[in-house]
């Protein structure tokens, strides 16, 4: 019988058993930024210990970088303080760092896959829990702790229980109008944001197949809003496409054995799952949020659900403590509520297809009066080839602000936060209380046509009318 | 490194209620601003104990009652969302030392067990059962039994869930794992030399 890849990735790394019943895990690829390596640092020194092998981590600035001032020192002393903190850590540890300098600076989980480091097959770890993001190319991506990220830099392995795989089939074709993030919202929907706990999911199916790294990197990068400790596809041709030629990518002359290699790692024909889910493409609707926790979603035809109708107490209480909280009504569709701001960007959808995407879409609307829109790119790379097309032009002709790289309004450490109980459209992953950097402000969850859609009307909208798709 | 062995957890209690509280909620972003942990128990469940003014609000944590508590309680998917042990730490800094809930996040978990902070499952009506005595009798000892996965408070005495593996690590004192990790080096080394991708 063969084996699936989270089996095989397992097997290549797996040292040996640990006494607390767990396995010695070889993380073969780590990577760090500066909210949550400091103090894993301040440990190493503590114990005397060195990072191993600091060819094998890559650092760089994202969660409380700025925006919009982009030299140090920045205004806020204590992002400041952090970002020299990592510049200091990594000069001193001898890890790569890519810093604001380098051009090639963003959320990490952009950065990875742009510069090739991340690739089929291999393990990584990242003290961020999107790290899912990077299972797009076949890879097993793990977030992980601060304790974690110590034991990674100190020794290249850490410590874990294996996981059971949950096969994720959805085939057909999605309808126009509806994207990468509908899947992920659905799917999260579909089996709770609980549902996943315990499980890697691999996604696969006629979708995945048709579906390009970035679209990819969008579902695998939600599976950790479905308990899934991390998400992956197959690779396949598109991912030796997508990687040929990155800095960090196997040269020339290795090329075709990684390429074999790599292709070893896929899922065998008769490999065994210990779940599989079977969704159909066609009945994926543009998807938004429409509560505090990701699985609390629906179609952008759905109505606010009324807690009374729910038998099951827990249910209800989550239903209740969600629609008071985005301050909505039962009853109500979801369609024509007011937004306040609207943010494009993340880890999720901050890569050129997104802004491409709605580029199309965008020009020759406006941002509707009293909305706050802005547009921020997921890496400095993603910025430059953006701006050689010229799409920062259209956003900001329709009336976003066009930012720096980073991940600004999808956690707000930055400057970049909602006011009050404010109401954003956005096309990050999280829609948690608090989560935009107010403790009253609300997420509306969905794909960044939509967040274009919501923007122009002032409301949350069905993209397909606004822009006729 | 010899570390404490985690046995048992006694203490006061208090009861935080909700289900998928997540460690946004837990410790929100804007107070992960920090080089180091030391500071971050000030800041636990910080947006839902004070108001804009710093003010308290209504919440158990801020209930005179519970102060001292060094247990919390909570209902399903508790510690969901983000990976970051700010959420874990900002608990233990708190001065909690178990979390007892319908069922947590599988990272919270982790991240918690390797601090030595004990997470055990327990039913929905066990904890319904547990937290009505606490409201009644707010001082009344809990105590955490790691080895037998047990609860016991007053008049109730109920199982809860420790996965085997945690319950270990926890009772053998090899929560923190290291030192086990370090003793592979030679085995790493070579196997890293094997990898087949980035340098060595
Ligand atoms: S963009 Fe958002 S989800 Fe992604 S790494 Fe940054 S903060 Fe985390």
């Amino acid at each position: 019988m063969g084996q699936n890849l989270f089996e095989k990735v397992w097997d290549a790394h797996a040292v040996r058993s640990l006494s607390n019943g767990q396995t010695q895990l070889l993380i073969g690829t780590h990577l760090i930024h500066e909210v949550t390596s400091p103090q894993a640092f301040g440990m190493l020194r503590d114990l005397g210990l060195k990072v191993r092998y600091p060819s094998r981590t890559f650092a760089t600035v994202d969660h409380i970088v700025p925006t919009d001032q982009r030299v140090e020192p920045f205004s806020d002393p204590l992002a400041d303080a952090m970002i020299k903190e990592l510049a200091k850590n990594a000069e001193e540890f001898g890890v790569t760092y890519f810093d604001l300098g380098s051009g090639k600076q963003g959320v990490v989980h952009v950065v990875g896959p742009e510069q090739g480091i991340t690739q089929p097959g291999s393990t990584i770890a990242c003290g961020d829990s999107h790290t899912a993001t990077h299972g797009a190319f076949g890879a097993i991506a793990f977030g992980i702790g601060t304790t974690q990220v110590r034991d990674v830099l100190a020794t290249q392995t850490m410590s874990l229980g294996k996981l059971k795989v949950r096969r994720i089939n959805v085939e057909g074709e999605l309808k126009p109008g509806v994207y990468a993030k509908d899947v992920a919202l659905h799917i999260i929907n579909l089996l709770g944001a609980n549902g996943g706990i315990g499980y890697a999911y691999e996604y696969g199916g006629s979708l995945f197949d048709s579906f390009s790294m970035e679209e990819r990197m969008t579902v695998c990068n939600m599976s950790i809003e479905g308990g899934a400790r991390c998400g992956y596809v197959n690779p396949d041709d598109k991912t030796f496409e997508y990687l040929k030629g990155r800095p960090y990518s196997p040269s020339e002359d290795k090329w075709d054995e990684a390429v074999l290699r790599w292709k070893s790692f896929a899922s065998d024909s008769d490999c065994e799952y210990d779940d599989v889910v079977n969704i159909s493409a066609e009945e994926i609707a543009p998807t938004v949020t429409w509560g505090v926790s990701p699985d609390q979603g629906f179609s952008i035809e759905g109505v606010i659900p009324n807690p009374k109708d729910e038998k099951d107490e827990n249910a209800r209480l989550s239903i209740r403590e969600a629609i008071d909280y985005m301050k909505l009504e039962p009853g109500e569709p979801i369609k024509g509520t007011k937004i306040d701001v609207a943010f494009l960007g993340s880890c999720t959808n901050g890569r050129l297809s997104d802004f491409r995407e709605v580029a199309k879409f965008l020009k020759g609307h406006k941002v509707a009066q009293g909305v706050k829109a802005i547009a921020v790119p997921g890496s400095q790379i993603v910025d430059t080839l953006a701006r050689n097309e010229g799409l920062h032009e259209i956003f900001t002709e329709a009336g976003f602000e066009w930012r720096g790289a980073g991940c600004s309004m999808c956690l707000a450490m930055n400057p970049d936060k909602l006011v009050g109980d404010q109401l954003c459209a956005s096309s990050s992953n999280r829609n948690f209380k608090g989560r935009q950097g107010s403790p009253t402000g609300r997420t509306v969850l969905m794909s960044p046509v939509m967040v274009a859609a919501a923007a122009v009307r002032g409301s949350i909208s069905d993209a397909r009318e606004v822009f006729s798709i | 490194m010899a570390l404490e062995k985690i046995t048992e957890v006694v203490g006061r209690a208090v009861y935080v209620q909700g289900n998928d509280i997540d460690t946004d909620r837990i410790i929100p972003a804007r107070f992960m601003k920090c080089v180091t942990f030391d500071g971050l128990g000030e800041f636990l469940f910080y947006d839902v104990r004070k108001d804009d003014d710093g003010n308290d609000k209504e919440h158990s944590l801020n209930d005179p009652r519970f102060s001292g508590a060094s247990i919390l309680i909570s209902n399903a998917n508790f510690g969901c969302g983000s990976s970051r042990e700010h959420a874990p730490q900002a608990l233990y800094r708190y001065g909690f030392r178990a979390v007892i809930a319908e069922s947590f996040a599988e990272i919270f978990f982790g991240n918690c067990c390797g601090l030595g902070v004990p997470c055990a499952a327990a039913s929905h009506d066990d904890i319904k059962k547990i937290t009505d005595l606490i409201e009644l009798n707010p001082e009344m000892e809990v105590h955490l039994d790691v080895v037998n996965a047990e609860i016991v408070a007053g008049d109730l005495t109920f199982s809860v869930d420790i996965p085997a593996a945690a319950r270990e690590a926890l009772t053998q004192g090899r929560w923190d794992p290291i030192a086990e990790l370090q003793e592979a080096e030679a085995v790493i080394a070579e196997r890293v030399s094997a990898l087949g991708y980035l340098p060595g």
